[in-house]
């Protein structure tokens, strides 16, 4: 296994591990990859990890990383704040889909729209997984969610929310959006790395959606969860959306 | 005075020059009448070249999540709103309750509820005390006249700082849009930043949430103490003719001066009422009013709502004692008409 997943990050505070997240949850396997681009680019010290309001909020004490935890769909703007104040600080505002598609996309379409310096990172599982599975933006066609129990009707709720597609057409040239997978850790890791080198350079806002596991509310067993998030990925098309190109120095 | 140079501006240009004068170094803020001189003056402030920065939010949530983010990073940051804003900002006004933090804003009391209008009222006064979901652990200061908004804007920022309470400086339309003579002195104390996060050589990691109710329980138990004990230090109010009076007018900000002005009518009419004026709503000077009173037979309260100050006031007192009230939601009292009241 040590060579497909790289080892424990160095950035990690130990004695808060295991974390409190569900058995099965994606969010370890994100935030993984993200201590380990943390280690590789050596920012421990300068960052702020900020935590949205949802299953994101676990994260807080699991670094040795400065966090904080704000109110569901507030950590974009409070992240906005910091980096204006502390322009030298990286900023990663990290939130669940609910958090940045619904309450707080107002924030998170005004941020990227204003080019805002900082990385925001969207763990989507399609639903509201810590209030016990209710209907997100980002729910499936059919999906049935404990607010959609027939099903999500795409007729009628619209279809499941594309959000750094939406912010291609709203972000200047020098953004950087992508969509990974936790069923593609490395891919996704070279994602958040790139968002993070984005940031560093200060060279515009940086956004990395992850299509992430909720076997408790999607009451899936092991294999269940894969052929669900494999079926998120046949909507959800993962890649780099805005990927500016770089002249190497 | 000889040697004092005054100006001659309108409040929300006083506001927010006061704000720059306190040290604030970003504003972040949602147009809203009768708050946006502000904006538009610090605006100015903030040019290319200038070390102060302004951004002008997506609406008022954010601008107050905005200013949470700035003081997270040592930085002294403030914002304005009124009404319908207000409500929204309550919201991050709640978080710094929670966290301890210096959020400072400035509040243009407008006629509500809801969009109402958008000249004047006295009716934030439970929204700016007890808006959020805890138990009203801020500051708010009520500015009578142009010079006391300057002055008590640069204390909001000292006291924020001072006591990590969320402070607001409860102005309103008519104050925010009139123009006047005002003495912008410096600061004299300006009270030292201390950045909670974002400092290189300690890991802070910052909850908000908390697992269990005894771990909230402690924390808030502690928060409560200490705003009991430094409510010493923070409370502050005026008394006009307490010596000659047997009835007390209670009143704040703009209807307090008319008040005042009313006293004087009175007076030469031979008839005598002290006035006692909140400076400070929140912490309220009750242990005061608790020793005045017995001196009193009747408390009029005057405002411009339908008791919001009163119900505010007879909670914070143990004395029992004859009340009467002039109230006029959303609508302006004039001197003249307290004075035909009370003649």
């Amino acid at each position: 296994m040590s060579e497909v997943l790289p080892s424990f990050p160095k950035c990690y505070k130990e004695k808060s591990w295991p974390s409190l997240f569900c058995p099965g949850c994606g969010h370890p396997i994100v935030l993984k990859m993200l201590g380990q681009v943390i280690d590789e680019l050596a920012i421990a010290h300068k960052s702020l990890l900020a935590l949205d309001i949802g299953c994101s909020l676990l994260a807080w004490d699991l670094f040795d990383v400065d966090t904080i935890q704000t109110h569901h769909g507030r950590t974009v703007p409070l992240a906005a704040g910091f980096k204006l104040a502390k322009p030298n600080g990286i900023i990663i505002a990290y939130m669940g889909d609910g958090g940045a598609y619904a309450i707080g996309l107002q924030s998170l379409l005004t941020s990227a729209h204003r080019d805002d310096k900082i990385t925001v990172i969207v763990v989507n599982n399609t639903l509201y997984a810590m209030t016990g599975g209710q209907y997100a933006p980002t729910t499936l066609c059919d999906e049935r969610t404990t607010t959609t129990p027939e099903g999500r009707n795409c007729q009628t709720a619209g279809i499941p929310f594309p959000g750094p597609e939406t912010l291609s057409a709203m972000t200047t040239k020098n953004a950087y959006l992508a969509r990974g997978s936790v069923l593609q850790p490395l891919v996704l890791k070279s994602y958040l790395k790139k968002a993070l080198q984005h940031q560093i350079e200060n060279r515009g806002f940086s956004f990395v959606e992850a299509l992430s596991f909720c076997p408790l509310n999607w009451k899936t067993d092991a294999a269940g969860s894969i052929k669900f998030l494999e079926k998120m990925q046949n909507y959800f098309k993962v890649g780099e959306i805005k990927c500016p190109k770089i002249s190497k120095s | 005075m000889f040697g004092t140079k005054f100006e001659f501006m309108m409040g929300g240009e006083i506001a927010a020059y006061a704000a720059k004068a306190a040290g604030a170094k970003i504003m972040f803020g949602y147009p809203i009448t009768p708050t946006t001189e502000i904006l538009e003056t610090w605006a100015k402030f903030a040019g290319e070249k200038s070390q102060l920065k302004f951004v002008q939010t997506e609406d008022e949530t954010s601008a107050g999540f905005g200013v949470i983010g700035a003081i997270l990073a040592g930085v002294k940051a403030f914002t304005t709103s009124a009404g319908p804003g207000h409500v929204l900002l309550q919201d991050p006004i709640s978080m710094a309750e929670a966290m301890r933090l210096p959020f400072v804003v400035i509040i243009g009391q407008r006629g509500g509820p809801s969009t109402g209008q958008v000249i004047y009222s006295q009716q934030e006064v439970n929204l700016a005390c007890f808006g959020g979901n805890g138990e009203g652990l801020r500051q708010v200061y009520a500015p009578s006249n142009l010079q006391e908004l300057y002055d008590l804007t640069i204390l909001a920022f000292q006291n924020a700082w001072r006591y990590r309470f969320p402070t607001i400086v409860l102005a309103d339309g008519y104050l925010l849009k009139a123009k006047g003579k005002v003495n912008l002195k410096k600061s004299r104390v300006n009270y030292p930043t201390i950045s909670v996060l974002g400092d290189e050589k300690k890991i802070v990691n910052l909850a908000n949430t908390f697992n269990m109710e005894e771990d909230l329980n402690a924390v808030l138990e502690k928060n409560i103490h200490e705003y009991k004990e430094k409510s010493k230090e923070i409370v502050s109010f005026e008394t006009h003719n307490l010596r000659n009076a047997k009835e007390l007018i209670i009143a704040f900000g703009s209807v307090a001066s008319a008040c005042q002005q009313a006293l004087e009518m009175l007076k030469k009419a031979g008839k005598n009422y002290a006035l006692f004026r909140p400076i400070t709503l929140r912490p309220l000077a009750s242990k005061t009013l608790n020793n005045l009173l017995p001196r009193f037979k009747k408390i009029i309260f005057i405002e411009s709502s339908a008791g919001q100050l009163e119900k505010l006031v007879k909670g914070a007192i143990d004395v029992k004692i004859e009340t009467e009230n002039i109230r006029k939601p959303a609508m302006a009292i004039m001197a003249q008409e307290i004075y035909e009241r009370l003649k």
